[in-house]
């Protein structure tokens, strides 16, 4: 029935998935570590959809949908976020921001 | 099987590009191609509406949001102080490499339609996998509740946000000082008017 295994799709889930990991560690930049975690919903959309399609099942659609929604919302509070904590014409760093330390 | 290699390829670099690149706009172009080919994915995993919301949602509607977010963070410099843009020097084997990329992409989707035939009837009909009428069937019967928490996940979004831009406004003095004036105007006007 499917010409590509699940397992091909198992491992570039898993290897977005850690590109995303990677993203969120390495890099200090608060968008690029949103967008690293954007990368990390999409590798559990791809997973949500593929196992979707091997037993046929709409559920695992429907919850990517849920994820999309999820990821929307996240990006649009981590955003607004973002643009009330650095001042513009600032070199913006993760590491320099104790605003939200209580 | 060709079609999934190319575009896991095209998946993995430009994830790598995501991360890598120096500046935040060539990561929102990155994660644009990544999003792009996400999407031809799905199309070959039968999954054509999610793929279509994907293109609409991130590429639409997430992207643009980074890119204002970008613009907005480096709104200080002036881009007419710095003279004018001329094209940088590898605009040739950039547009070799995003145009390869898109009759990849395009190359994809044909063979991936040779290679997933429709199970059980022909295209439009309702009750076939992963076709809009069997998706929205069960987003309203079936699976009822993660639709409601979506809902409710949005709008938690909707007031988290305005409560972070409305402290924001309540902050700057300018803001302020606009709100005294509508307001003073707005009583003038009441005034003038009479209450009723």
């Amino acid at each position: 029935m499917m010409a590509v295994p699940i397992g091909h799709y198992l491992a570039l889930a898993a290897v977005m998935f850690f590109i995303g990991v990677i993203g969120v560690i390495v890099r200090r930049n608060p968008l690029v570590m949103l967008m690293s975690i954007e990368l990390m919903f999409n590798s559990a959309n791809l997973l949500f959809i593929a196992f979707a399609r091997v037993w046929l099942q709409n559920a695992g659609q429907i919850f990517a949908f849920l994820v999309i929604t999820v990821a929307a919302a996240e990006a649009a509070i981590g955003l607004a976020i973002i643009v009330t904590t650095f001042r513009p014409e600032k070199y913006v760093d993760v590491d320099e921001v104790r605003s939200l330390h209580g | 099987m060709i079609a999934f290699w190319v575009l896991a390829i095209v998946v993995i670099s430009s994830a790598v590009w995501t991360i890598a690149a120096r500046k935040p706009v060539y990561s929102v172009v990155a994660l644009l191609l990544n999003f792009a080919a996400l999407a031809v994915l799905y199309v070959t995993l039968s999954a054509e509406f999610l793929a279509v919301i994907q293109i609409i949602v991130y590429s639409g509607a997430i992207l643009v949001l980074f890119v204002f977010v970008i613009a907005l963070l480096s709104s200080g410099v002036s881009p007419f102080a710095t003279g004018p843009n001329r094209l940088p020097k590898i605009w040739l084997p950039a547009g070799i490499i995003v145009l390869t990329a898109l009759a990849l992409l395009v190359y994809a989707v044909s063979k991936a339609i040779t290679i997933f035939p429709r199970s059980t009837g022909p295209v439009g009909t309702a009750n076939v996998f992963g076709s809009v009428a069997d998706f929205g069937t069960a987003l309203f019967t079936v699976q009822l509740l993660p639709f409601e928490v979506t809902a409710l996940i949005l709008m938690v979004a909707v007031i988290g946000v305005i409560t972070l831009g409305g402290e924001q406004m309540a902050e700057s003095p300018a803001a302020r000082r606009q709100e005294a004036k509508a307001d003073r105007s707005m009583r003038e006007a009441i005034l003038r008017e009479g209450y009723d």
